[in-house]
């Protein structure tokens, strides 16, 4: 519970905050600190610096004209109370309510999630089923990386050690869309057991269009479901064809156990939550 | 007895207000100039020899003063006090039935001499001007280990050949408690029927919001120490601080300021109490250790963990004919609940005749963290093993659970009832809680629920307990009332509340039986130096055996201030009573006389001679005997058959803790058992790995149940006072954690009925219930029940 020594950086700019982690490759960004700190406290992360995103000025707010953008330091709590979100983007309030308690979501942000990449974390799903990708700006400019490139392995995203993350873009919903998420959670940390979040797109004739299924908690790192996906594109979204892409969910996975879900249950739970997600989704389709 | 409005009424707590604004004091928020800081080195291994200890590199760190060892710490601090290190439930354990050969008792050291024996084991301590830095040295002492083999399962530990932890404790064996009573052969010999199971009560941790915590410094008044600690007995522990480190009892004084929680495993002087002390004291400097959460789960004593095989024999229409049980202890790595499976074993008889009883048991040593009390204390075990062998006894012959225990009951009685087991209960009337209990739920109607929902593929759990437990530990405890000149009212206590509430509890007492002003009565408690010797908070004896101390001074106070207001009103003393606050002439209308009035003529110079001058009174109460409290429960819960998840709809509960003083208390008092009970139910186990490892070592991996997991509780009470007491009150710290257990795994269990499963252990976790499903033939199997 007494980290290590560390030094403390508060910069007012993205290029101020850059400068600090070009000069200090140990350094780690401090977003909401609701992941790095505990992991300092345990010993377990030791940072030379700590480069604190809180007075860097136009980092926070959400924009939903066409596609959706969210500065990287918006807290789960603007994201579950945002009517805008609600309207355009419902999963996205959702999955923030879902996420840890009140405290957690005051404080805690979706960019220092998705820059974390805990694999038990619940928006590295829902980034991989809306295909959204970030904003990371570096010494030599800034770069768009898709959320399917940033999630490398646990703990583990493709960011540079002197790269900030400061929007997340989200493609605006095209026709007949319906989106959840759904999660197992851990009765002590609250994390994902098994997550998966669902966005599934209906053409006018009625059949799956698009769908992107991802999963969390079961695997290294937040992975999309391509089985369960292409078991139901082209088919009308059903209970037989939602039955069918449940099915499938794990396949092409490998799965965690641990003492509290073994890697058995947690195939089981997937093909469970992948149908409740897809249920869900097909619900709001309205 | 009970002469106003204060008894019985809701009150509100008077220790709330600064606990809420966070104005009071805990131990971390002392801070004394000069205050070093002191942090601890732990074992990495189960079980190893200390080779050696290089402190070089440490003592060269930033702010650190001090390096010490074992070895230079037992040049000025003693052992463990072995009476000490016994703790448990503050009972006097009964050595009749040890099997003397198997038993020693380890000596064990503050820090570790030779070799350690779990993960967590205090090796070092580091002394620095911060915490941090001497958090920093840690990492710098370099501890050589020669590991040794370990063992972690008490039953591979009993096997011969097993590591042995101690040369004195042949297959590891630390305690064993056995009572065999009746033909126990002939019960089982032709029963009709028969049911078994092996029944886990898995290891828990306490959790106390506030982690342990000492600080300590030298005392220039008494030439010693004092130290603060955050324990449930002060008395305890400056009894063994005092012996360590060689001093007179006179020159340590033990603070135990506000204590966030303890639930047993703040019982009894720890390591850090003697290292903290014992530097401080050697230093000439305060010094100060806060207890991490990491090093709670590690080093902060576990409770439960024991295996017990249950066999319970009966007739046909679900008489008892015979009862074995077969309880091992795990007591982890050094003895502080030898007498857990004792207390199991005094309870094995629950509420129940049992004409024939076989109870053995085995308390052993593993290369785990010891095992010692932790709310309930060997009776939540009993209690559960009890109540689940009704259910399966219930099962086999074909009977509706309800009907088994009223088969069996002891029938009520007022003045003491021996059980099989050995225990002399002292009142009770068990089919009273059960039918109160049965006609609140609607059992009925439940039963008839639970029929239609199955119908509809949903699986519905009704689960009954009817338990019994021990309350009011002895051997003694104490009180001080003191009215002051002004008639203001001071209040001292043995007791050691720390959460319980006895603030308002004992005020509200002098309130109506002295006439004191309930807002103005000050309790203190906690402090060796200003309070009477004491026994501390712990087995639910606070109210019954700290509050029978109380009634025997407020008596003798209340008799003192009749005879002062019958002299000074010009009335005989038997025409005085207490009423409304005022001491006045019966049948006498008019204002008589306040308290205030008659502490100014007790301290004042008026009264003749025959009176006594000042008004206060301390007395002990050795009560007699222990109480029991009991009750049923009834937990309706939801199975969820596609994942296995297990949610608790309905919890009602139906406690008799003889009389209520304050109804408020109990309510929080049962809201906070039943939370930890059902969070063994469901939710809580401490794990270790193969090599010895804690694997739940953080609040992200051990489960500790948040709201979320509970309904309403529906909470309701019968009243049989025991005559043991001035109060006529049992207790009721531990019994909603008692009857909470069993009541909650009973309906889960009865939820998955329809596969055909008889027995799962708790905690009753997703996965564990989804594999039974499974095994039982998965939810196919169900719907064509």
């Amino acid at each position: 519970m007494f980290p290590n020594q560390f030094d403390y950086h508060r910069p007012t700019t993205v290029a101020e905050a850059v400068g600090v982690l070009q000069q200090n490759p140990d350094a780690k960004v401090l977003a909401g600190g609701h992941s790095l700190l505990p992991a300092m406290k345990l010993r377990l992360a030791a940072p030379s610096a700590l480069v604190d995103l809180s007075k860097v000025e136009g980092l926070t707010g959400i924009s939903t004209n066409g596609s959706v953008v969210i500065g990287a330091m918006t807290t789960y709590a603007e994201l579950r109370d945002s009517a805008a979100l609600k309207a355009a983007l419902p999963i996205v309030p959702e999955t923030a309510y879902h996420v840890g308690d009140p405290q957690v979501q005051a404080v805690g942000t979706l960019g220092g999630s998705l820059a974390h990449a805990d694999p038990s974390a619940d928006f590295t799903a829902v980034a991989l089923a809306l295909d959204a990708s970030v904003k990371a700006v570096g010494a030599d400019g800034d770069r768009t990386i898709p959320a399917e490139e940033l999630f490398v392995d646990l703990f583990t995203t493709s960011l540079a050690p002197d790269e900030v993350l400061t929007e997340i873009h989200i493609p605006a919903a095209t026709g007949r869309t319906g989106m959840a998420y759904e999660k197992f959670r851990h009765p002590a940390s609250g994390y994902a057991v098994v997550g998966v979040a669902a966005v599934v797109s209906v053409g006018v004739d009625g059949t799956v269009a698009q769908a992107r299924i991802a999963v969390t908690g079961a695997t290294s790192k937040a992975t999309r479901a391509t089985a369960a996906e292409q078991a139901l594109v082209g088919k009308p979204l059903s209970a037989d064809s939602i039955a069918a892409a449940a099915a499938v969910a794990n396949q092409g996975l490998e799965l965690n156990g641990d003492h509290y879900a073994s890697a058995e249950y947690r195939a089981h739970l997937l093909g469970v939550y992948t149908r409740r997600a897809l249920e869900r989704a097909a619900a709001s389709l309205g | 007895m009970v002469l106003s409005r204060y008894v019985g009424a809701e009150v509100r707590r008077k220790e709330d207000p600064r606990l809420i604004t966070g104005t009071s004091m805990y131990v971390d928020d002392l801070r004394l100039p000069g205050m070093a800081h002191v942090g601890i080195v732990r074992s990495p291994y189960p079980h190893a020899r200390i080779t050696g200890i290089d402190k070089s590199a440490a003592l060269a760190m930033p702010g650190v003063l001090a390096v010490i060892d074992g070895e230079d710490l037992a040049e000025f601090c003693g052992p463990l006090e072995a009476g000490n290190a016994e703790g448990g439930s503050g009972e006097q354990a009964d050595y009749e039935h040890l099997e003397q050969g198997a038993l020693g008792t380890p000596q064990v050291w503050p820090l570790a001499r030779g070799v350690v024996r779990y993960v967590g084991e205090a090796v070092a301590a580091v002394v620095a001007e911060s915490r941090y830095q001497a958090e920093d040295a840690i990492e710098e002492v370099v501890v050589d280990y020669d590991e040794l083999p370990n063992v972690t399962s008490p039953e591979e530990a009993m096997a011969d050949g097993a590591p042995r932890l101690y040369e004195a404790n042949p297959n590891n064996v630390g305690a064993r408690w056995d009572r065999i009573v009746g033909d126990v052969g002939a019960a089982f010999t032709g029963a009709p029927v028969v049911a078994r199971a092996r029944i886990r009560s898995q290891r828990l941790s306490g959790v106390p919001m506030e982690t342990r915590a000492v600080a300590a410094a030298p005392d220039p008044l008494n030439q010693g120490l004092t130290v603060w600690t955050s324990t449930q007995a002060p008395h305890w522990n400056r009894n063994s601080i005092a012996e360590a480190l060689g001093l007179p009892t006179t020159r340590v004084r033990c603070i135990a300021p506000e204590v966030g929680g303890g639930f047993g495993v703040k019982i009894g002087a720890y390591q850090e109490d003697f290292i903290v002390s014992a530097i401080a004291y050697r230093m000439q400097r305060p010094a100060k250790w806060i207890e991490t959460r990491s090093e709670s789960f590690l080093a902060t004593h576990h409770g439960r963990d024991q295996w017990a095989d249950v066999e319970i024999a009966g007739e046909a229409d679900g008489t008892i004919r015979g009862l074995k049980m077969r309880v091992v202890q795990d007591l982890g790595s050094h003895p502080k609940g030898t007498d857990l499976a004792e207390l199991t074993g005094r309870m094995s008889c629950g509420c129940y005749e049992v004409p024939a009883l076989e109870f053995k048991s085995y308390g052993v040593y593993t290369n785990t963290m010891a095992v010692g009390a932790y709310r309930g204390a060997g009776r939540p075990e009993a209690a559960y093993y009890v109540e689940r062998a009704i259910d399966l006894l219930a099962d086999a012959a074909g009977l509706d659970p309800v009907e088994v225990r009223r088969k069996n009951f002891i029938a009520p009685f007022a003045a003491g009832h021996v059980t099989t087991a050995g225990e002399k209960y002292d009142t009770g009337d068990y089919d009273k809680a059960l039918s109160r209990a049965l006609e609140l739920v609607d059992y009925a109607g439940l039963r008839r629920r639970q029929a239609e929902l199955r119908a509809q593929g949903r699986y519905l759990g009704i689960g009954l307990a009817s338990y019994v437990e021990i309350c009011g530990f002895g051997p003694y405890e104490s009180a001080t009332v003191r009215v002051e000149p002004n008639g203001d009212v001071t209040l001292y206590s043995g007791i050691s509340p720390h959460g319980q509430g006895q603030e308002t509890t004992f005020a509200q007492l002098a309130a109506d039986h002295i006439g004191a002003d309930f807002e103005k009565v000050i309790f203190n408690h906690g402090d060796t130096l200003n309070t009477p010797q004491g026994n501390g908070t712990m087995g639910s004896r606070g109210l019954a055996v700290g509050g029978g101390a109380l009634m025997i001074s407020l008596n003798k106070i209340q008799n003192r201030a009749k005879q002062i207001a019958a002299h000074l009103l010009e009335a005989a003393v038997e025409d005085i009573e207490l009423g409304d606050g005022r001491y006045r002439v019966r049948g006498v209308p008019g204002e008589g006389m306040s308290l205030a009035e008659i502490a100014d003529a007790s301290y004042g110079g008026d009264l003749p001679q025959e009176f006594e001058a000042g008004l206060e009174s301390t007395d002990y109460f050795r009560p007699e005997d222990e109480t029991f409290p009991f009750g049923t429960h009834v937990a309706v819960v939801e199975v969820f058959p596609d994942t296995g998840e297990v949610k608790l709809n309905r919890y009602l509960s139906v406690d008799d803790c003889g009389v209520i003083i304050s109804p408020l208390l109990v309510r929080g008092q049962v809201h906070g058992g039943l939370a930890q009970g059902i969070g063994q139910a469901l939710f809580e186990e401490i794990t270790y790995g193969e090599n010895g490892e804690l694997l739940s070592g953080t609040l992200n991996d051990y489960a500790i149940p948040r709201a979320w997991a509970f309904p309403p509780f529906e909470t309701h009470h019968t009243e049989t006072p025991t005559y043991l007491n001035l109060l006529g009150a049992k207790g009721i710290g531990e019994a909603a954690t008692i009857g909470s257990t069993p009541a909650t795994a009973n309906a889960v269990i009865d939820a998955l009925e329809p596969w055909g499963i008889t027995h799962l252990d708790v905690p009753m976790t997703a996965e564990k219930v989804w594999r039974a499903i499974q095994e039982g033939g998965g939810t196919q199997a169900a719907a064509a029940d």
